[in-house]
């Protein structure tokens, strides 16, 4: 049952890709088969992540190739929780799809794109090799670069381009420190690599690919100086696409930084420690400005997720068990929260009319209940008591303090109220201001109204319950924290007590 | 676009010969050279080359289904052939099984072959998807 309940977030997806490209000329089948596969993988994985709490890390070896030799397909309380986090938002965007607009995009594509995008991010959540995280990466890639460019406009292709240029870049600097590890190691799985990478003789040459491989995750992530492609290209996408990228893309950058500098490289982090805080600083700082210059929703919404991105690495650039728990805690609580800021901003464009500001306004009037199910993300994502950033930023930051990382914990700190700020300016500008000109009736049926409220009024849901029921979210964002930062149980559970000794590293 | 008569006359053949061949490269790649992704790219370049000749329509003809609904079938395919693994609840996804039936012809019936023909079908798929939506565009 372990079994396929690892691999099913992975088979899920990818049977509903081909299930509804194979339904193509029936819109009514291919979008109930979308929603019950978007069902399915919400429910797999929460069983795969109870799993887990329960009977610890499951590990698979696919096609029972033994482990540095096959693919390994690795669950533990991270890669669980992300991958549950990421059928939540599946279910959500699949449900928020069906509101307008949703003809247009179905016969673009959308549905078949949408679950080969959840297929390569679960594949990446997932597995335990390295050279198999680049499939995935250009699984996501293609699937992304399709959601993208939805609606063929001028303007998404412009968008789009720039977003595959840039990410090919990034795709080729992994492919090319995939092929210097494999030449320095002779083995790229990953609990292979943990376990020769300190007894490797080149440590600079190691330390270089490392270098490599942050600067290609990085990019996915959205890191400085590696932005430039994040706004560019995500205000040009449709509202459900834009919501689904600002919630797992980036954070699969993310996830890959954190899984290979606290197990691959963790003996060097006396090297790359400072290397990380220092664009964790940037990272926050240069976000939150950007999105304190721009008037438009999308456009403020795009640059806080790279502002947030810096929050992230903090736990990997302190590597304290608790910093890594505030950073855990911290993807979680952002994964849902900014995509149902970006689903919000649909729903205010549906009612508005516009998403730049100043077109818009007096929308506490018009939709007061859309103000609340705005203010409980956004104030969540500023951090105010008692929504779930302010638990996510109290835990990185006190992680900061008591590391002594004075400069790191502050600027979280200062860059927490600048974030206040650009959100206190899209409620000012959309909500509370005088209407600008009489706005266009919106006109959307009974059906679609439910399929966009419904799921944001879920995921501030679940906001409120990480907030005021923080609790078991901390306890496990602390045991994925220490799973993290066990290296020896990790390298013990995918090779097996015996384990084939591979290539040594000799030059 | 009016292609030569030449190329229009000769197009069951560019169509045929390039099916069979793909066929061969298909059974032939479980031991040897070939397989499903090069089988595949061989067919869909025999359904390009009748595409060119006698029109997207026709080659649309030939294939039956809409080639979003080849790779669909070819990916269900190919997921499918990897659920037998299960006969045994510990081994992982993918195991492949075998049956050597008792016949005067040694016949290795196998579940990778079916993976493999599933990798054909979306190669399929995939390359006449694209190759069409490109000469739709002129």
């Amino acid at each position: 049952m372990r079994q396929v309940l690892l691999v099913a977030p992975i088979l899920i997806p990818l049977a509903g890709a081909s299930l509804t490209a194979l339904l193509w000329s029936r819109p009514a089948a291919q979008r109930a088969v979308g929603l019950a596969s978007a069902i399915a993988l919400f429910v797999a994985t929460l069983a795969l992540l109870a799993q887990v709490i329960a009977g610890g890390m499951v590990v698979g070896q696919m096609g029972n190739w033994p482990a540095p030799f096959g693919i390994t397909l690795v669950v533990d309380h991270l890669s669980a929780a992300m991958l549950a986090i990421t059928g939540l938002m599946g279910l959500a965007v699949a449900v928020y799809a069906m509101g307008p607009g949703a003809r247009e995009r179905d016969r673009a594509g959308f549905p078949p794109l949408f679950h080969a995008l959840l297929m390569g991010v679960a594949g990446a959540f997932s597995t335990g090799d390295l050279f198999n995280l680049y499939v995935w990466f250009e699984v996501m890639l293609i699937a992304s670069f399709g959601l993208l460019v939805l609606d063929r406009t001028r303007e998404q292709l412009d968008g789009g381009l720039r977003y595959v240029m840039l990410n090919l870049v990034g795709t080729t600097f992994f492919l090319l420190a995939v092929g210097l590890i494999y030449g320095l190691t002779g083995t790229l799985s990953l609990a292979d690599l943990a376990r020769v990478a300190p007894g490797v003789e080149n440590q600079g040459a190691l330390a270089a690919t490392a270098v490599l491989l942050l600067v290609s995750f990085g990019a996915k992530a959205a890191v400085f100086p590696l932005f430039n492609w994040l706004p560019a290209s995500y205000h040009t996408a449709s509202m459900p696409v834009a919501a689904i990228f600002a919630a797992l893309l980036t954070k699969v950058g993310v996830y890959a930084i954190i899984r290979v500098f606290t197990l691959v490289f963790a003996h060097d982090h006396a090297l790359f420690g400072p290397i990380l805080a220092g664009i964790a600083i940037a990272t926050m700082v240069v976000g939150v400005l950007g999105a304190a210059a721009h008037y438009d929703v999308r456009r403020i919404l795009s640059f806080h997720i790279i502002s947030q991105i810096g929050y992230m690495l903090i736990g990997v650039a302190l590597m304290t068990p608790l910093a890594i728990a505030g950073s855990v805690l911290y993807i979680v609580h952002h994964i849902v929260v900014k995509a149902n800021l970006f689903l919000v901003a649909g729903a205010m464009r549906q009612v508005g009319g516009s998403f730049a500001l100043a077109r818009m306004g007096g929308l506490w009037v018009s939709a007061p209940l859309l103000g609340i199910l705005f203010l409980i993300p956004a104030l969540s994502l500023a951090g105010i008591p008692p929504l779930s950033g302010f638990w996510g930023k109290f835990v990185v930051i006190r992680a900061g303090l008591e590391a002594e990382a004075w400069l790191l914990a502050f600027v979280a700190l200062a860059v927490g109220v600048l974030t206040l700020y650009s959100m206190i300016k899209i409620w000012n500008e959309a909500f509370w201001k005088a209407a600008p000109q009489a706005a266009p009736r919106a006109e959307w049926t009974r059906a679609e109204r439910i399929a966009t409220f419904a799921p944001i009024v879920a995921l501030c849901g679940v906001t409120l319950a990480i907030g005021l029921w923080t609790e078991p979210f901390a306890a496990f964002s602390l045991a994925a924290a220490d799973a993290l930062l066990d290296r020896e149980g990790y390298i013990a559970a995918v090779l097996g007590p015996n384990a084939v000794r591979l290539a040594e590293a000799a030059p | 676009m009016h292609a030569s008569l030449i190329l229009r006359v000769s197009a069951p053949l560019l169509l045929w010969v390039p099916a069979v061949v793909s066929l061969y490269l298909l059974v032939r790649g479980h031991n040897a050279p070939g397989g499903g992704f090069v089988g595949g790219l061989v067919a869909a370049s025999g359904l390009v080359f009748h595409a060119i000749a006698r029109g997207q329509a026709a080659a649309m003809q030939v294939m039956r289904a809409p080639p979003a609904a080849w790779c669909g079938a070819g990916l269900l395919l190919a997921l499918c052939s990897g659920l037998l693994a299960w006969i045994d609840p510990a081994a992982g996804y993918l195991t492949h099984r075998w049956w050597f039936p008792d016949l005067p012809v040694t016949l290795p019936l196998n579940t990778a072959f079916v993976f493999d023909v599933g990798v054909y079908l979306a190669v399929i798929g995939t390359i006449t998807a694209m190759a069409f939506a490109l000469v739709a565009e002129e």
